[in-house]
């Protein structure tokens, strides 16, 4: 069985990358049957899973690479929230429409760049996943930055919300370039990428994209950082709460 | 919210060399975004390798009142059925 010797740098990138969909997903999710219109409902559910089969994929994965008999879904259900590796981002609350929309541009818009290069991964489970997910993720960058465009560039009342959105966001963009021992070790070896290596694109895009929603990029506020170690907002207590409350429930139940 | 979007209807082509097929409508605020919406609402299950959206009020449609007019002439037409001819086995969608 433990054809993977236990490896804690493989073992810490792959939680990253699936506590990020993972979350991220499970957020999406809260918008079923509360969206703006039944085609945006299920716009976010769409993307929702996606990212929820990404989640499966890469935790799947760290349960193996962690070689301690976790499976994916011990890993999503059955761990408390100093646990998780996402980062802030992804655990903000959905707010309203506008708020959903920034958040996933600004995050879409750095999966895309990073799964594009996890594609060279020299993990081949990590560059498969992320050569079949950059395609879904590419979708949820394209539509959300329509969004941007379109709020920001709409009524003032969207240009209102849009531009809060964003605000609100904007000083959780620096973790996401953050490098620390794990992303170092991981970058190293070549199982992982360092985001740093794209920071520019990134902020060309958002810029670009900003641009023509005829809004100014937020001013910059102290980054808040540490979710890669384990520090959260209480947002994410809650949110795991409701993710895990059924499985914690009842053990084992299956359907 | 989606009241004050106008309708679009939505075309899939389900394969190559396949006509476009209406499938339904969505509601959108302009074209790009309803082609997203079908995209969402009608192609989540591999059905199609291409559509089309068109705004539902550029569709002209025939009068349900000129039904008889219309329609019923073609009733006893049945010369112009094409089943007097074989069609060869390799012939697919016809």
């Amino acid at each position: 069985m433990a054809t993977i010797a236990r490896d804690e740098v493989l073992f810490e990138t792959l939680l990253r990358l699936g506590d990020d969909s993972l979350i991220l997903g499970q957020r999406l999710g809260e918008w079923c049957g509360h969206a703006p219109s039944v085609e945006v409902d299920l716009s976010l559910a769409n993307m929702g899973l996606d990212l929820i089969g990404q989640a499966t994929h890469f935790l799947g994965r760290a349960g193996e690479a962690e070689g301690r008999g976790r499976d994916g879904d011990a890993l999503a259900f059955h761990r408390d929230v100093l646990d998780f590796r996402n980062c802030w981002l992804v655990e903000q609350p959905n707010g309203d429409f506008a708020q959903t929309m920034a958040r996933q541009f600004l995050f879409s818009t750095w999966q895309e760049m990073l799964f594009g290069h996890l594609e060279g991964s020299s993990d081949d489970f990590i560059a498969s996943v992320a050569a079949k997910a950059v395609k879904e993720v590419r979708y949820h960058a394209e539509l959300s930055a329509e969004w941007v465009i379109r709020l920001g560039d709409g009524t003032e009342e969207s240009r209102r919300r849009m531009t809060d959105g964003l605000d609100w966001h904007w000083r959780f963009v620096p973790e996401l370039f953050e490098m620390d021992e794990v992303a170092m070790a991981a970058a190293e070896r070549g199982i992982g990428a360092d985001p740093r290596a794209f920071r520019e694109d990134y902020d060309r895009h958002i810029r670009s994209v900003l641009a023509e929603a005829t809004l100014e990029a937020p001013k910059d506020q102290r980054p808040i950082l540490g979710g890669r170690r384990g520090h959260h907002s209480e947002h994410l207590g809650h949110l795991i709460a409701v993710m895990q409350h059924l499985p914690r429930t009842y053990p084992d139940a299956t359907w | 919210m989606s009241n004050d979007w106008p309708l679009w209807e939505v075309f899939v082509r389900a394969k190559g060399g396949m006509s476009h097929r209406h499938v339904g409508s969505v509601h959108a605020p302009d074209a790009e975004i309803a082609l997203r919406h079908a995209r969402d609402t009608y192609t989540r299950r591999m059905e199609g390798v291409s559509l089309w959206v068109v705004p539902s009020a550029s569709i002209i449609a025939s009068d349900p009142g000129d039904d008889a007019a219309m329609f019923d002439p073609a009733e006893d037409k049945i010369y112009r059925h094409p089943t007097f001819y074989d069609i060869p086995d390799d012939v697919k969608h016809i």
